[in-house]
């Protein structure tokens, strides 16, 4: 059993609840900041314990933290990404709904560490259940004096809101939800300057996933350098991964960094396996923007290692042959799933969520849609293939944020390791609409579940 | 909920308009314009969608331009432009859940409401769309319901069945928004 720093008390039954949550030993890490620690010296744990952010970038959260500037007479500003739109992943939904005080311990804590009076949790519209629950939380902890004027007798004040979204992806952005928050479009910003000097209201700002603030709390009660023993290299830490498409057990999980993926995949512990009976195809491992690998390159490096849950050995290989931890969005498709219609999917999201502001996303995200809708529909030509290829890298690198790049990696992908499928869908349109293209060579055999457990 | 033309004025209760003041006082001040979004979930969970005249009032109540009202709202897919059923089913239709079935139930939906995609059915009860990924993947396929935007999970015919069912008998009662 991996350790369980987030979720270790996720069944215990009202742990929703200030009450229950507290006799759990919460809000612990709220009375050592603000009776022992300095804010610098909190800055410092998180540095220490290597945390990185958790909602795709991967980005560490005490360096970000500490290119926060600190102008006289400026307000500043943490704000809690919690517009989770990644297609595959919906772990800080759980979170919210579940342990909702883990996240308003831990916006107490970083608020402290950055100087921030207000901070406000950004939550993706659609989620007016959380809302509530997170405006119930945040009410309970007022009432037991964890957040409001002069906290704990420290002199802190903190006041904590939730603000809806609208459904939009493009406001996980970081410079979008700053829009967004401030009661515009949600259309990224150039940067620089960086929100951590220019961000809501013009004032100096830090956005932070649900996730990364909630693994503030276990960082502060057991020290940085206590975290970062966990997990493997410079993956520190536990991470939640959202597990679905077709498993035995979708769900989520949180695992220490450095799991394989075959254990991931197939242990009881985790996803159980493969639904029906069936074998794997492929995966996309970190939310639908990373690229897509086929079952033989996600289960081993092109190197014939263990492929491990860490942002380092999904990577390995780089695109040529790996992907990215990202958000942890982890989807498994079985040997009935049809590549390009997946690829189309996904290229409509992000068609239907891209902002609008640069051409190549706006044009290109609807042209990569047209054409791979017509390659699943049996219309395509065989030069539709390059020039999908073609159109990705013309919107890969040259847009205002990465929602270009998230459009483009999947296609690119998909087409890197699965072009004989797409082939296919030209050569055999009537076959392509009625059967599926199967497994091909794609996968190497199915691992039995007790060679997992010895190993 | 009530019927209103995209003619008529709009004239906001005070119960919604102490609403309104109570989101206002979240943000700095002079940063009023920051309510907008949960503004205008506030009123079309009051009128089921959001109007032209009821955008017009809401730019006056924050002090804003209406162009900043409407730019905002047509930006963001939660809003509906226009008159809808009483029940939203808004079915993820997104990699995760299109893999185990959601391009089914959303066939099967419009079957049984007898409705297309965005068109209300007779008795005004009920509309249907897809909507990109509800980040609810591992409970696929999965729909949400408006105001309150209740998830139903792990969808089935059955489940279908079961729900449009008892949304018809439900007597009218006004979710509870902010």
């Amino acid at each position: 059993m991996g350790r369980k720093l987030l979720l270790e008390h996720i069944n215990v039954p009202g742990i929703n609840t200030f009450e229950v949550y507290r006799q759990k030993g919460g809000y612990r890490a709220v009375e050592k900041v603000l009776r022992a620690m300095s804010p610098e010296d909190v800055v410092e744990e998180v540095k220490k314990s290597g945390l990185r952010g958790r909602g795709g970038a991967g980005f560490p959260t005490g360096m970000k933290w500490s290119f926060l500037a600190k102008p006289e007479g400026k307000p500043r500003y943490l704000v809690c990404n919690g517009d989770e739109s990644e297609p595959g992943t919906f772990k800080d939904r759980y979170l919210m709904t579940h342990i909702p005080h883990a996240l308003i311990e831990g916006m107490i804590v970083s608020s402290f560490a950055l100087g921030a009076n207000t901070s406000y949790i950004y939550v993706r519209g659609e989620m007016m259940p959380q809302i509530r629950i997170l405006e119930k939380a945040i009410a309970e902890a007022k009432n037991a004096g964890f957040l409001g004027k002069n906290i704990l007798g420290s002199g802190f004040d903190l006041e904590l809101y939730v603000q809806p979204g609208g459904g939009a992806y493009i406001c996980g952005e970081e410079t979008a939800l700053i829009e967004s928050l401030e009661g515009k479009r949600g259309n990224p910003r150039i940067k620089p300057p960086f929100p951590a000097i220019s961000g809501l209201y013009n004032c100096p700002t830090v956005v932070n996933n649900v996730e990364s603030i909630a693994a503030t709390v276990p960082i502060i009660n057991d020290g940085g350098e206590e975290y970062a023993k966990i997990g493997l290299g410079r993956s520190t830490g536990t991470k939640l991964i959202s597990a679905s498409g077709n498993l035995n057990k979708p769900g989520v999980y949180e695992i220490e960094l450095g799991v394989s993926v075959e254990e991931f995949l197939y242990s009881e512990e985790y996803c159980g396996g493969i639904a029906n009976g069936k074998r794997l195809k492929a995966v996309v491992a970190g939310g639908s923007s990373v690229p897509i690998l086929p079952a033989n390159l996600i289960l081993k490096t092109v190197n014939n290692e263990p492929r491990l849950m860490t942002y380092e050995s999904l990577a390995d290989g780089g695109f040529a042959s790996g992907t990215m931890l990202g958000s942890g969005g982890f989807i498994a498709y079985d040997e009935d799933q049809c590549i390009v219609r997946n690829t189309w999917n996904f290229s409509r999201f992000y068609h239907h969520e891209s902002c609008g502001q640069c051409s190549p996303c706006r044009e290109g995200t609807g042209w990569m849609e047209k054409v791979l809708h017509r390659l699943e529909y049996g219309h395509g030509k065989l030069s539709d293939i390059d020039l999908l290829v073609d159109v990705s890298k013309k919107i890969e690198g040259n847009t205002i944020c990465p929602l270009g790049d998230a459009a483009a990696w999947p296609v690119a992908s998909a087409i890197r390791h699965f072009r004989d499928e797409f082939e296919w869908h030209v050569t055999n349109p009537q076959e392509a609409v009625s059967r599926n293209y199967g497994l091909a060579h794609y996968a190497d055999p199915l691992p039995k579940l007790e060679n997992v457990a010895a190993s | 909920m009530l019927k209103i033309s995209d003619t008529e004025e709009v004239i906001f209760s005070p119960e919604l308009i102490s609403k309104f003041n109570e989101i206002v006082a979240r943000y700095p001040e002079g940063k009023q314009k920051s309510a907008l979004l949960p503004v205008l979930h506030l009123v079309q969970a009051e009128y089921g969608w959001v109007s032209t005249p009821a955008m017009n009032k809401v730019a006056d109540y924050l002090d804003i331009k209406p162009i900043e009202v409407y730019e905002v709202a047509t930006f963001y897919t939660m809003f509906f432009l226009e008159p809808k059923g009483k029940y939203v089913l808004e079915v993820c239709r997104t990699g995760p859940c299109s893999i185990v079935g959601a391009d089914k139930m959303m066939k099967y939906i419009e079957q049984k409401l007898g409705v297309k995609e965005g068109e209300v059915t007779e008795d005004g009860l009920f509309s249907w769309r897809g909507v990109e990924c509800l980040a609810a993947c591992g409970m696929a396929p999965v729909l949400q319901i408006g105001p309150d935007y209740t998830y139903y999970e792990n969808l089935n015919e059955a489940k279908v069945d079961e729900l449009i069912d008892s949304l018809r008998l439900k007597t009218v009662e006004k979710p509870q928004i902010n």
